[in-house]
Formats: structure tokens, sequence, C-alpha cells
């Protein structure tokens, strides 16, 4: 029999406002097992933890049952309570009475109904509990980061610096994410390229750092600290090694009609082409789709043309398999699709672009070389507007209900730049709020309006309209003034809500780390944890997480780096030891656990059984405890029973769901 | 009937609960302070797959009046494939059930995501809404267990 201790906690008035912590005391005291039971105002604090561990002494305690907030946010502090006090921190039990009573229901004596029943099913399983002891596992000392962008990057330089190997995967040919497609930062009005470019030769010249462009991570197995990843080294044509970057090929290339995906569709490249002039590596690949060489089998110029020797047709997708201790997400962003946004007719008319598009026009390498003109006819226009929110903070499904969080920024960046270069041209910026939290963002968002007489107008834009005249009509209303507005404008910026990039769902199924309903990757606790997923040694980093700037992104990135190397500076990690085992006795080795188990962690063995009247050689399954992960899909699929979950196993369960129909 | 008087019928309710996605969306759940009846009570497991048809059954017959069992939205699994397999053990389970008199309302599954608060809370409002138009569970239920 069990020496229970029942320590209820009041949680300042969280708990104790709701539920009647002394009757859910008193009754514990009549559970059976149950020896000691006592509330207190905070028991994680050191004082309620004191308590704990003086009971544990006094009374001999062999279990623990604290009913206090979720085991998400407490159990390991108890569990560590525990364990230094002398038990087993496995025989710790915690009754969710805050989060899954307290703060959900209101009436007193409900909640505290409720909780006496959680308290008593998390009893009825501590009188079951048995001491678990973890295992342990090595740590591959090499850290995969996924997207090379600006937090990528940033992660990688860090993880590097502390010591350890870094490969970096990035699905397009050149390292350099969004960040590199950007003319301008705010608040400060740096040049993107200047202070992204440094940071990218850093990486790519650093002893430590191995960057994988063109590549895609294709399959992810194992567990933290010894994941096995196979990376997708797509087929370049190029050979890399012998490319010297002189970029002959590019300009003698014949096929020149493939809308550029650096210039977002804005003008056109060849097919064999590096997306931007500082590309990391610069080492062109061959669009294979546009080719001449590969779609005809004729052409072969850039062959010809190449003193390197290095183009080569016949170069194959490579799989590289390598294993990592962490993994670090950093898969960035996109713009949304404005194909449900037709009221601004941005499918109608090439001089509605998205503010992305308006930095590629701005920047004195993209398709204008830096020209502010409409991309109809070439003019400059003489007055722009530029709609914010289109997708955000949008009530109904077609958009996003999150605050993108840069447009408000990025858009006075461009109505300053713009005033600045073109003092002539009048912007007008439709708003719902103007948000600028962020250091020197609001003083930035004034200059905007106070010394460069951007015109800002609160109200939404009903419809923009192309003129047969070439102009745009821009229906809108100010909710200042109470008044509809109708003005004609010569350029229409739409700031479109950003989302994860699309491969995020795929990555995020492969490391089986969870994703919010906006395809964000969920952090391990909103507050304390931002920058680990609940997935064991899967860190996140940029915007892949939530909507951020750059700052927020490289302090991210900074983050998941430490977390990371937290990790990885580790020689050993302590497994998780509720884990599956099998009763030698009831199995008779029908290999049916084997086939459900996603971890290859059940075995078979000839062993020696005995019990009451069996005295034989059997075939009998066997849990490899460095492997099973404990899900517990092996307990559910056994015919005969003998498989069983440590810490959930059948009878615990039971015992609880006894506890609640009582 | 006292079927009927579903006013004062406050039914028992088990919730199966995987630990990875919708047991935090119960925390979140919690911390938006979304309420929904204090009938339905969780049991923490670690996959949706660890959840024995045993335990369901177990439940209604010690006098459970609907069991709802949560887990990863589908492709989402913390093990990979687990929330596949409880899904096709449910629907088995759950079409016996109904064979033998325990209505289909009575037993669900749904995925719920750790950032999904607010369905975890609006699926337990309507999961004991229909239990209570059900009434009470007679089925199943071990004579021996009543009080």
């Amino acid at each position: 029999m069990q020496r229970i201790g029942v320590f209820v906690c009041h949680c300042g008035s969280n708990i104790a406002a709701t539920v009647d912590v002394k009757k859910v005391t008193e009754t514990a005291l009549m559970e059976p097992g149950v020896v000691h039971a006592e509330d207190y105002q905070y028991m994680c604090s050191e004082a309620g933890q004191a308590k704990i561990a003086a009971a544990i002494a006094e009374k001999n305690l062999t279990g623990i049952v604290v009913c206090s907030c979720s085991p998400r946010m407490h159990e390991t502090t108890f569990r560590t309570c525990a364990e230094r006090a002398g038990i087993n921190p496995y025989m710790v039990e915690i009754a969710n009475i805050r989060e899954h009573c307290s703060w959900i229901h209101k009436d007193v004596e409900e909640a505290t109904k409720k909780a006496v029943i959680l308290m008593r099913a998390a009893v009825a399983k501590v009188n079951l509990n048995t001491p678990l002891k973890p295992g342990e596992s090595r740590v591959t000392k090499r850290a995969l980061v996924i997207g090379g962008g600006i937090a990528g990057i940033q992660t990688a330089l860090d993880i590097a610096d502390a010591g350890y190997e870094v490969d970096i995967v990035e699905k397009t040919p050149s390292i350099g994410g969004r960040m590199s497609q950007l003319d301008k930062t705010f608040p400060t009005l740096d040049c993107s390229a200047c202070i992204l470019t440094p940071k990218m030769v850093e990486a790519a010249a650093h002893d430590k750092i191995n960057i994988y462009t063109y590549s895609e991570v294709e399959q992810v197995s194992g567990f933290v600290g010894d994941f096995t990843v196979d990376i997708r080294k797509k087929a370049r044509s190029v050979d890399m090694n012998k490319c010297t970057g002189c970029g002959l090929c590019q300009e003698k290339c014949p096929s020149k009609k493939t809308p550029s995906e650096f210039n977002r569709g804005l003008n056109t490249r060849t097919a064999i082409y590096t997306p931007f002039a500082q590309a990391i590596p610069n080492v062109p690949v061959i669009d294979r789709e546009a080719c001449i060489k590969f779609k005809t089998g004729k052409c072969g110029l850039c062959s010809k043309v190449c003193a390197a020797g290095a183009i080569d047709y016949e170069q194959k997708d490579e799989i590289i398999t390598r294993k990592y201790g962490a993994i670090v997400v950093a898969t960035g962003f996109d713009v949304i699709k404005l194909d449900k946004y037709d009221e601004y007719a941005y499918s109608q008319s090439r001089d509605v672009i998205t503010s992305l598009e308006l930095e590629r026009i701005m920047n004195a390498a993209g398709p204008t070389k830096g020209h502010l003109q409409r991309l109809s006819d070439g003019r400059e226009p003489k007055n722009i507007v530029f709609v914010q929110c289109v997708g955000s903070r949008c009530a109904d499904e077609r958009g996003k209900s999150y605050c993108s969080k840069i447009c408000c920024m990025y858009t006075a960046k461009h109505a300053m730049l713009i005033r600045d270069k073109y003092p002539d041209v009048n912007v007008t910026v439709f708003y719902i709020d103007v948000r600028t939290p962020g250091k020197n963002f609001d003083e930035f968002y004034r200059r905007a309006v106070e010394e460069y007489g951007v015109n800002y107008i609160k109200g939404q834009v009903g419809k923009v309209c192309p003129e047969p005249d070439g102009s745009l009509t821009v229906y809108a209303s100010d909710l200042l003034d109470n008044k509809q507005l109708r003005m004609s404008a010569d350029m229409v910026v739409l700031a479109a809500a950003i989302e994860p990039s699309a491969s995020v769902r795929q990555i995020a199924t492969m490391l089986t780390a969870s994703i919010d309903t906006n395809n964000f990757l969920t952090e391990a606790h909103p507050k304390l944890r931002p920058v680990e997923s609940p997935t064991a040694g899967v860190f996140l980093s940029g915007v892949c997480q939530g909507p951020k700037d750059i700052p927020e992104t490289v302090a991210q990135a900074g983050a998941a780096a430490v977390k990371a190397i937290g990790l990885l500076a580790k020689d050993k990690l302590m497994t998780n030891p509720c884990t599956a085992k099998a009763d030698e006795l009831m199995c008779n080795g029908c290999s049916q656990c084997a086939n459900v188990c996603p971890y290859g962690a059940i075995s078979y063995e000839t062993r020696l059984v005995m019990g009451p009247g069996v005295r034989e050689n059997r075939r009998v399954a066997v849990v490899n405890n460095a492997l099973c992960q404990g899900c517990g899909a092996c307990t559910v699929t056994c015919p005969s029973g003998a498989m069983d979950l440590q810490g959930f196993s059948n009878r615990q369960i039971i015992a609880e769901v006894d506890a609640i129909c009582r | 009937m006292p079927m009927n008087d579903n006013a004062e019928f406050r039914p028992k309710i088990v919730a199966f609960c995987c630990n990875w996605c919708s047991y935090a969306g119960a925390d979140l759940a919690g911390s938006s302070r979304l309420t929904y009846p204090a009938d339905v009570k969780i049991i923490k497991v670690p996959c949706s797959c660890r959840v024995n048809p045993m335990f369901i059954l177990r439940a209604f017959e010690k006098g459970a009046d609907g069991v709802i069992m949560c887990g990863c939205h589908p492709g989402d699994c913390h093990y990979s494939t687990g929330n596949y397999y409880a899904r096709r053990r449910m629907t088995l389970l759950f079409s016996m059930l109904d064979y033998i008199g325990v209505e289909h309302g009575r037993t669900r599954v749904e995925w719920v995501s750790a950032a999904e608060g607010v369905k975890f809370s609006a699926t337990m409002n309507e999961f004991v809404e229909k239990i209570k138009s059900l009434g009470k569970n007679v089925r199943l239920g071990d004579l021996r267990c009543r009080s």
C-alpha cells in the first residue's frame, strides 16, 4: 500500500476563489492510501516545496498528488522537489484543478465537486504508480537549420560560434531569404543588403557551417539528440566545384522568359540563373522546366560558353543522410495570394502592387533600377495610395485573423522614402489602426506624418477601379470625418498579409512539431518557452513561429541558437522512462506490436519464460527503451494484453476512469 | 421518465486528451477562461493511440453518459501515426457500441490542436448538450456499480 500525500494549492486566488481548497484537502484524507493532506497558498514556492519535502520525511510518504495548475506548468517542479526529498520523481501526479477547473467554472460548489473528483482520479493513479528510472541517450553534436533567411543565418552563426557544426538547408538557389529582397529597413532606413550580405558571407566562410542550397529536407526520423535527416540536394546542373561564377552562361542563355521569383515576377530571368547578384553560393542553377536543352535536347549554349566546363546536364538529385542533435526551423514567410481580394484590382491592373513588389521597384538592383514608375506605362506616379491590412486582422474566412505586425512600419518607410526622393508625389495611407510598438517605431511613424507630409486616413478601401485612361479610382471611407471618399491614383500599394511558408506544414509533420490553425509553429509555452517546439530538440527561429520584424527575428534566432547549444553541450540526455514493457508470461510473440511501432523499438527474442506452470523457451517481445518514445500504440494493439505502458498503465488509466465515474 | 427532465440531469463525461495537443488545448481554454460544463473530466494520455477501447467500455460500465476522445489533427501526430490507429479503432468501437444501444452521440472523436482553446471549449459545450439531450446512459452499465 502506498503512503500518499495530497497537496492542494490555492494559487493565490486563482484556485481558491472558485474551489473550496479546505474541502478538497479534507476529502483527500478519506481516499485510500492517503495519509497526509494539506493546502497552501503557493505550493510551487520555496515554502510550499519545503512543506512537501517535510511531509515526505515526517510521514514517510511514497507517493505525491499535487492539486494545482496544469502538469505542463509545474510537473517538473514538483517531481524535482520529490526527488530531492528522496522519493522517485515518477511517484508524483498532478490534479489539474486550475486550467481544467477553477478557471473555467464560476460556481464554487460545482468547481469544488469537480476538483475533488480530479483529486480522486490522481490519487487512484498514484496508488498504482511505480518508481521509474530514465535511461540515457547520446547527443550528436551537430545542428540542422532549416531555412537560410536572416533567421536561419543568425541561428547558424551563433551555434557555429559556440563551436558546434551546423548545416543550413535552403530550398532556393541562394541563402538570404526575404530580407535579401528588401530595399531599406525600418526604423533606421539602413540598406537591407548592406547589413545582410556580410552575414551571408560570414556564414558561407565559417568553417563550422555547411550550406546546402537548392535543397530540401526529405525525411526526419529519430528524436532529441539523435535525429537522422535525409536532405535532397536538387540537381543544380552546374558543378559547384568547377563554376567560377563568371556569369557568362546567364548572359548567353536564349531562354529569357521565366518570371523572376526574386523580383516577384515583375521582370524575367534566364533559364540558367542566380537569383540575385550577391547570391551565395554564386553558382547558377538551371531551371529544367524553362531550359531549351532539357525541353528539346537542342541548345547547350551555356555548356559551350562555360570555360570552366561546369555545366552538367546529367547531374542528378542527391540524397544526403546525416545525424543531428538539434533542429532549428527557420522557414520564414510568404505574402498571401490576393486572388480573394479582387476588389483591389490586383489581377486587373499592373499598377496595383504589393508592398514586397514595391521593395523590388525601389531597389537599385530591381526591375526598374530603383526608379519609381508605373509598371503599365513606365510613367512616374503622381498619386500613390497605400492600403493597409489586406488580409490581415480579417474577421471572415478570406484572410488571416492575426495582425501581420510589419506592415504599418514598412508602409511608413515606403511613404517616407517616396516623399524624400519624389517630393511632388502625393502619398495617402488608408489604415484601420497604426500600430507602432517598438523602439523608435512611433517616432518613425510621426516623422512620416509630420515631416514628410504623408496623408494618413483612418478608413478602409472598399474598391479600386482601373479606368480607361490608365488611372485608378479608389473608393474608400474616412471614418474620422464619417464620409465616403473617391480619389484618383496612379499606383495602389497593398500591404498584403504575411503567412508561414507553404513548406512549413510538411516540415512540421516530418518533425512531429505542432502547428496552429494559421500554420505557425506552436511554441512549448507561449511565454516561458517561446523558441522551443513542444517536440524536444526542435527549436523555432523567426516568422515560422509568428509575425515579427528583423530585430525581433534576429533576437529570436539567437535565443533558438542558445537553446540548441544548451542541448548540444550535453554529452548524455535523460530519456523518458514512460516506455512500453511486455509481460513475458502473457506475450506469445505474435509480432503485432512491432507492426504498429513507429520507432522500430520492438524486437523479439527467444527467452526462457518461467511462471506458474510454465517453464519453456518462448519468442517474446522486447522493447528497446532508448528507442521507445512511449506513445502506447503497441499496448492497444496487443491481442493478449501483454504490452503495457509504464506511467500510463492499463490499471492506472482504468483507476482514473473508475474514480471519475464513481 | 426522468430522462426528459434535462435541467436536473448532470451527465458524467470522460474526456481522453492527448498530452501533445488537446490536453494543451484544454489548458489554453482554461487560461483563456473559456467555460464549459464541469461535467467533463479529462484524463491525460500520451497519445490518442494509447486509448484502449476497453477504457471506453469501462467508463460506460461504470456509469459514464458520454466519452469523448481528442487527439492531434490527422498528419500532426507527435508520434507520426498514433492518431490514425486511434481513428480506426474508434470507428470500429463506436459502430459496435451503436449496435448494442450506446448511441453514436455518446461517443465522439475530435481533433484539437494545442492552439485551439476555442475549439476545445466549443466542442465540450456541444458534447455536453448532446449528452443532455440523449439523457442518462442505460446500456452497458454494471448494475452492481449503481449507487
